[in-house]
């Protein structure tokens, strides 16, 4: 393939690559340097593309990498330990109430198309993805903003798949709750 | 009868996988009782499409 076309065709994913990189790193200008990285990365080792999984799926494994090697260079190992996470900060008992029932009953949402061209809906979202675990967060990011299927998680994030579905069962459900307090709750939309 | 808890799960699960029979039954039938779970149902799949908007969104919009 021609340069430009590899170019136009890697430029697609950077909005993507950008988002969660953001949504990850909650530093937009790190994100944007190492969304740059892999690009030259991207296109130094265009060959290494086997063909197997998607270019995003691609790109986002080598972004994951460069994630990864921040953190190692800043000393702090993000766990992604999804087991030792199982009883952590992250469970969602407090949801429910020890016979199953919601705790807080789910109301119904008013309009929701209407957020979908609110700017102050998607600022409402990234704060409540930022409060997930770093593992249901990046589960999550994978599997609705970069389109990875379960199977590409779990070997990304080396969990196994029942842990995969676990990890996003909870990102969900955390989500709704926060998305439902946050803003279809409140006043402040109108 | 399966719990709100329990339908929870399958209402994420039927996100990623394809449920089984008897899933799906189960799912179903706690569904045609529970308003609060088809609320649930309803909105995770507003998340997903929310979640596709998101870098559509800022594509254009923060240029400071």
């Amino acid at each position: 393939m021609p340069a430009p076309q590899i170019l136009a065709e890697l430029e697609e994913h950077r909005p993507y690559l950008l988002k969660f990189a953001a949504l990850q790193l909650r530093q937009r200008e790190l994100a944007e340097d190492l969304v740059q990285e892999v690009f030259l990365s991207a296109l130094k080792g265009a060959d290494g593309f086997s063909g197997r999984s998607s270019v995003r799926t691609w790109l986002t494994s080598i972004l994951l990498n460069k994630i990864a090697d921040h953190h190692r260079k800043a000393g702090r190992e993000v766990s992604m330990d999804a087991l030792a996470e199982a009883d952590g900060e992250d469970g969602i008992d407090a949801l429910f109430r020890r016979n199953g029932y919601y705790a807080n009953m789910p109301q119904a949402w008013r309009n929701p198309e209407d957020s979908l061209t609110d700017q102050r809906f998607y600022e409402a979202l990234e704060a409540c993805v930022a409060r997930l675990s770093a593992a249901a967060g990046r589960a999550f990011l994978l599997r609705e903003l970069m389109g990875f299927s379960v199977e590409e998680i779990c070997k990304e994030l080396q969990v196994s798949t029942s842990n995969c579905h676990v990890l996003l069962h909870r990102a969900r459900l955390r989500l709704r709750a926060c998305l439902e307090e946050r803003w279809f709750a409140t006043e402040r939309r109108k | 009868m399966l719990s709100c808890r329990e339908v929870s799960a399958l209402l994420s699960d039927q996100l990623d996988r394809r449920l089984s029979l008897k899933e799906r039954i189960g799912l179903r039938l706690h569904l045609a009782m529970c308003r609060a779970c088809g609320r649930v149902e309803v909105q995770l799949r507003f998340l997903r499409e929310a979640m596709c908007e998101l870098p559509k969104r800022h594509r254009g919009a923060k240029r400071s």
